[in-house]
């Protein structure tokens, strides 16, 4: 063993010596994922950001990725292995590395951090995230158009904000249409399990479910729906040539323009740290096309969507009641950024509890 | 298609490929041999039979080419363990890494390409009996496979000459050498069959539970073979219950969840581990019999002394 552990360093040294020597005067910018890249869903749309920061700065810049990286001590010690390898500038693109990521930026001051979907933040550490729920609200909407059990099957990963938040925004825009709406949940605690999350859709569909939409990594859930004859949505990437009948439509994320404008400021030396939320308006969030539905559905959800980017819709806008009954933001009020950013509760039609 | 038979169905195409790996590396613990590289040799029959089944529109030779896959990996396993004694959970875990890496190498031009799903088998008029018929004469053919081949291996090692064999070797390599056998190739054959089922096992996963390729796909379940070897006190009967338990719970709190019944998700993640080592701790109480069958020369390189 004490053999194995003296060649593993070894290994891991001469690695170390043969990155660094590689193009001094380049800024180097890492990422780190959570997945593989072959994901097609949340993972494959961060690589597209870091190949569009290779397509326009790739003459000052270089990029570098580690992908499977499990949230939690590895993390810590991937990041900091970036971190030591001369690494300017270094996205960690997913919730669980948050506290890892503050640990390893307080180590390096010089190196600038980047969180994805996290809310803790240092001089050298910013937070980014996207309004993913103007789309789950778009796709809400769509979903009880086309629904004809009434009930939507939902797979939800890990029950934090940003998961429940994309819980209620898809129901509130459900229910805009039909009050009588109703969610059935099923968490399978993992971002990317393709067959757990075959299996969480074929248990939703079993009880009832003919909308099937998920917040989880792979393309799995919306094969089993093309397979079983019922609908589903793609998540973070488009996923229409993996349903090619199922598939309504897809929420696209899209980080390259916020990737490429953030190494740009690290290269001007402008970086400051930042939160930044962005949504439709942005230009953050996407709706892939719609397919597989009448005209009139896919006009509502165009509508819905130009709404939403003109501002003039918000998916939280009250009356909005809790589970329990409570209101949460009454009419004329809109659910406050706080609220939304901590959400740990569902709001009524949900039939689960958190 | 009733509710219970929906429930059933996920059961047995979520327990199989658990079952289908454990059963090989049952075989290979019991010649004595460790292999770690269960996850790593299941990816790799998961990406070669996608491939394969992919080029060919077969998902047939997609089954052989997982199996040859998964060999291969083994095969590389046993030389290094065998022929040149290296230890045997180091070498093991590499060939998880190694499995991981180039499954993903070789996938990548398979990554989101329409997959071939194996068929069902369809059996006139039995399989469409009433409540039976599509439980256990429609399966896909994977499912029969896995259970004939837990009969077998169970009977092999309790009834016959060869089974005798190769518990010997696993017991004490040194006395096997004695009595004539020739451990190495003994344990060469053995790494071969866990490389193989471990291969189906991968199959199963590209080819009937989510017909697609995707990098990791088997996200952790060889691991879980692995335990479920152990817990099953190395006895095939206790590990198809095993398998076929960690399956069904896991199966049955999606349900429970979906049913919106209100029990914390977490708790329903771990139980399918709760329930497992708890059932098989219940099932191993009598010491003796566990000690009977645990491979005494487990995970020892064998080096004959001239």
């Amino acid at each position: 063993m004490k053999k194995l552990l003296t060649a593993a360093a070894g290994i891991a040294l001469a690695s170390a010596l043969s990155m660094s020597a590689v193009a001094a005067d380049k800024l180097k910018v890492g990422f780190i994922y959570i997945g593989p890249p072959g994901d097609h869903g949340w993972t494959y749309q961060h690589d597209q950001g870091r190949q569009a920061i290779d397509a326009r700065l790739g003459d000052q810049v270089e990029t570098v990725f580690v992908e499977n990286v499990p949230e939690g001590p590895d993390a810590e010690r991937t990041i900091t292995r970036l971190a030591r390898q001369g690494a300017g500038l270094i996205f960690t693109t997913s919730f669980g590395y948050m506290d890892p990521t503050l640990k390893v930026a307080a180590k390096f001051p010089d190196v600038k951090f980047e969180h994805a979907t996290g809310y803790k933040r240092a001089d050298n550490v910013s937070t980014y995230s996207s309004r993913f729920y103007e789309g789950r609200y778009v796709i809400g909407q769509i979903a009880a158009k086309t629904s004809k059990s009434g009930v939507a099957g939902y797979i939800g990963s890990f029950p934090i904000p940003e998961v429940v938040r994309g819980i209620n925004a898809f129901l509130l825009g459900a229910q805009s249409v039909n009050p009588d709406f109703k969610l059935k949940v099923v968490w399978v605690n993992s971002w990317f399990d393709p067959g757990r999350e075959a299996d969480a859709a074929k248990v939703l569909i079993s009880q009832g479910a003919d909308i099937i939409t998920q917040h989880t990594d792979s393309t799995a859930a919306v094969q089993v729906a093309e397979e079983q004859g019922v609908n589903a949505f793609g998540q973070a990437s488009d996923m229409e040539a993996f349903a090619p009948n199922a598939l309504l439509t897809s929420i696209i994320d899209n980080w390259a323009d916020y990737y490429v404008a953030r190494t740009q400021a690290v290269l001007d030396g402008t970086w400051v740290s930042t939160d930044t939320f962005g949504g439709m308006d942005d230009n953050m969030v996407n709706m892939g096309p719609y397919v597989n539905m009448p005209a009139d559905v896919k006009a509502m959800a165009q509508a819905t969507a130009a709404a939403i980017t003109a501002g003039e819709l918000h998916p939280f806008a009250g009356p909005v009641y809790k589970q329990d009954g409570s209101l949460a933001a009454a009419e004329g009020e809109v659910v406050d950024l706080g609220t939304l950013l901590g959400m740990d509760w569902y709001v009524q039609g949900v039939d689960d509890k958190l | 298609m009733s509710a219970y038979e929906a429930i059933i169905l996920t059961i047995i195409t979520a327990s199989t490929p658990l079952l289908l790996a454990a059963i090989g590396e049952l075989v290979v613990e019991r010649s004595g041999v460790l292999n770690l590289g269960i996850e790593g040799m299941m990816v790799m029959g998961a990406v070669c039979g996608f491939a394969a089944a992919h080029v060919s529109g077969s998902a047939w030779l997609g089954v052989v080419a997982a199996i040859t896959g998964g060999v291969a990996m083994s095969l590389l396993f046993g030389f290094l363990t065998q022929t040149l004694i290296t230890n045997q959970v180091a070498t093991g875990l590499a060939i998880t890494l190694l499995g991981l890496g180039l499954s993903g190498l070789i996938g990548s031009d398979f990554v989101g390409l329409p997959g071939v799903k194996l068929a069902n088998v369809s059996i006139p008029w039995l399989s469409e009996l009433p409540y039976v018929g599509r439980l256990v004469f429609g399966q896909d053919p994977l499912v029969y496979v896995s259970i004939g081949l837990t009969v077998a291996v169970a009977y092999l090692l309790k009834y016959t000459r060869w089974g005798l064999i190769i518990r010997a070797v696993g017991q004490s390599h040194s006395s096997a050498h004695a009595l004539g056998y020739r451990v190495v190739a003994v344990r060469y054959a053995c790494i071969a069959f866990g490389g193989a089922t471990s291969g189906l096992a991968g199959a199963y996963l590209s080819l009937v539970y989510t017909p697609q390729w995707i990098e990791n796909m088997t996200a952790g379940r060889g691991w879980i073979a692995l335990a479920l070897v152990v817990f099953s006190t190395w006895l095939p009967g206790r590990l198809a219950a095993g398998a076929y338990l960690f399956g069904g719970v896991w199966i049955l709190g999606l349900y429970a969840q979906a049913m919106g019944l209100g029990i914390p998700s977490q708790l329903l993640s771990s139980l399918p581990y709760v329930a497992t080592i708890l059932a098989l701790v219940v099932i191993s109480t009598n010491r003796r019999l566990s000690v009977i069958n645990t491979p005494a020369s487990l995970g020892q390189g064998f080096v004959p002394d001239r």
